[in-house]
């Protein structure tokens, strides 16, 4: 019998973003009672001894487990949703869970369509019976409730026609506003929100442009460290840098389970900019495991059908 | 209740052709305009401007635009868009005034169905180049621009549902904000611009029971204030739509001068919709049907089309 290889393998089928699921069907069926004793020994992360002379389950680690086997699932079950319904539970999901998932409502606002935005304000009535717009006074009492609420409203101009003396002059009034009074104040600034929530996606990129230009870093830069405002302007003029950024922090070695559910979602959602760019890291060749790999490579495989 | 008198079956291209004779050679028949396009419905206008411009190579709107003049053109123009359009139109003359119309942002993002203001904004969109919101972020200030942006940004649940705890803590907060004139804009504005229009009534109806007066009532205030003007449309167009109409339309004729652009808004936007009860609740008020009023206050063509959307039997 070879056991240490088992312990090592069992280990690695669950060591990854996902489940070896081949791994675990060979390892378990052909393991008998004896065996299977030796491996809970020897899984000091999934088993400690119990007083009472077995080997007792740790709860906190199996409770991650399922995160793992349900990633398919949730996979499954985003490639397949209509993208109205999709976004809009992503949505009411991330309003629930609090501030940390506030990036999600800032991303389903700021890098889909306006009509794909409208679709989902337009499912999200029919799911949950409210507008975005409530749930989010109702549930959001910090300062991010400004800005979301706006976000979510937008139904910005798509088309070309900058006024570049405008974008210019508002590239001004935010330079102003981050740098001559306390950062986080930003989220108060009125005309700040009304230029990031109601200008067009094409204006905002010429401002970003313009910002750059005259003040020798981008907006983005300026705005390191200030959470949902920087996701904003990633996700209105850099989308590329946002969707990077997201999968890199999900590939980390410490990454925690938000941040891996992000891989699912970004891929899954983005796929076709994802062919295109370019900027899925190789990492996940490595660190993905079982069928959840088998869908993910697979979807950005075939970004590229319309 | 509609007051247009329009008939099921008309022929598009009849139509178009009797409005291109009645545009041909020297002068205008004002009044076959008025009797083709003045018994047409949103729908038939539509088939109408197709026809025309399959028939004649030419745009109908501009062929009007050149032979119509005054207050007349301008209803002619009005009624011949669709809805949406309109309202985008209408959206667009309020915000660049020198001294933008508040209140016609606020009776457009407020009366019209969650869907319709919608297809406003889209409508707006595709004829400005710029998103509604934008336009009127850039041409407004202070808290009104932060009411009028949140109202033209709106998308809200169109259920019956009430939750009668939340009308109860809404009307006190609403009391709170209101009563000692220290307006918490932000709150107001956040009611006022998220909760569905069935919720919002019931807690006007709260409101009204627990402080024995209407919440308008309480923002009766100094008139110079903008804000707290928008701020009492706001709440009129929520919840008494017909009654906020009744009271622009007496407004509109009671002028030294008729205030022609509310007079024709106000007929032109509610014809198809609900100007029967306008009008009745204006006979109840002012002892005078409309039309009556209209009429002695109006002239010419203007006046026949206005009274033709009225309802007026030919």
């Amino acid at each position: 019998m070879a056991l240490p290889v088992d312990i090592e393998a069992l280990d690695k089928a669950f060591s990854g973003i996902g489940v070896d699921e081949k791994s675990l069907i060979s390892i378990l069926t052909n393991s008998n009672e004896e065996h299977k004793k030796s491996l809970r020994k020897g899984s000091s992360k999934l088993f400690i001894e119990d007083a009472k002379g077995f080997e007792r389950s740790d709860q906190s680690s199996i409770k991650i487990l399922k995160h793992q086997f349900k990633r398919f699932r949730d996979a499954v079950m985003l490639s397949i949703l209509h993208p109205w319904e999709r976004d809009a539970r992503l949505i009411e999901k991330a309003i629930r869970k609090g501030p940390k998932h506030y990036n999600v409502i800032v991303e389903m606002a700021c890098t889909r369509s306006s009509d794909q935005l409208l679709g989902a304000r337009k499912a999200y009535h029919s799911l949950f019976h409210h507008s975005i717009e409530e749930h989010l006074v109702t549930h959001i009492k910090g300062r991010e409730r400004k800005l979301l609420v706006a976000l979510v409203s937008a139904y910005r101009f798509d088309g070309p026609g900058v006024n570049e003396d405008v974008a210019k002059s508002e590239a001004q009034i935010l330079y102003e506003a981050i740098n001559n009074g306390e950062k986080n104040k930003l989220l108060d600034h009125e005309d700040a929100i009304m230029i990031l929530a109601t200008r067009s996606k094409q204006h905002l990129q010429a401002l970003y442009q313009h910002y750059n230009q005259s003040y020798d870093k981008t907006l983005a830069q300026d705005l390191e460290g200030e959470g949902i405002l920087k996701d904003t302007v990633e996700c209105l003029c850099t989308p590329q840098t946002y969707f990077t950024r997201v999968l890199e922090a999900a590939v980390k070695e410490d990454a925690d389970e938000e941040s891996k559910r992000a891989l699912t979602r970004v891929i899954v959602t983005q796929k076709e900019q994802l062919v295109k760019e370019g900027f899925v890291p190789n990492k996940i060749q490595d660190i993905l495991l079982g069928l959840y790999k088998d869908f993910m490579l697979a979807s950005i495989a075939s970004g590229d059908i319309k | 209740m509609a007051t247009l008198i329009a008939p099921e079956h008309s022929s598009a291209v009849e139509d178009a052709e009797k409005l291109q004779k009645a545009c041909k050679g020297w002068g205008t028949d004002e009044k076959a305009i008025i009797s083709v396009l003045g018994h047409r419905n949103a729908v038939q206008r539509k088939q109408i401007r197709l026809a025309y411009e399959d028939l004649y190579q030419e745009d109908l709107i501009k062929r009007l635009e050149s032979e119509l003049s005054g207050d007349f053109e301008k209803a002619v123009y009005r009624w011949i868009l669709d809805p949406a359009d309109r309202d985008a139109v209408l959206a667009n003359v309020a915000i660049k005034k020198l001294s933008p119309d508040h209140h016609v942002i606020v009776e457009i993002s407020c009366t019209r169905s969650p869907e319709e203001l919608l297809a406003v904004r889209r409508a707006y969109q595709a004829r400005y180049k710029h998103s509604l919101e934008e336009d009127v972020a850039a041409h407004t200030k202070g808290d009104t621009r932060k009411l009028l942006v949140s109202l033209v940004s709106a998308f809200r649940y169109d259920g019956e549902e009430i939750n009668t705890r939340v009308a109860n803590s809404e009307a006190k907060i609403l009391h709170e904000a209101v009563k000692d004139k220290e307006f918490n804009h932000e709150e107001i504005i956040r009611i006022l611009s998220t909760r569905s229009k069935m919720q919002l009534m019931a807690t006007f109806n709260r409101y009204r029971d627990d402080h024995g007066t209407t919440i308008t009532k309480n923002l009766e205030g100094d008139s110079g204030d903008e804000f707290l003007k928008t701020l009492r449309a706001t709440i009129r167009c929520l919840n008494d739509p017909k009654k906020y109409f009744e009271k622009v339309l007496r407004n509109s004729i009671r002028r030294v001068g008729t205030d022609e652009d509310a007079l024709t808004r106000v007929i032109v936007t509610r014809a198809e919709k609900d100007l029967k009860d306008i009008k009745e609740l204006y006979y109840k008020r002012n002892s005078v049907s409309l039309d009556q009023a209209v009429a002695k206050d109006t002239s010419g063509d203007y006046k026949a089309l206005l009274l033709t959307l009225l309802g007026k039997e030919d």
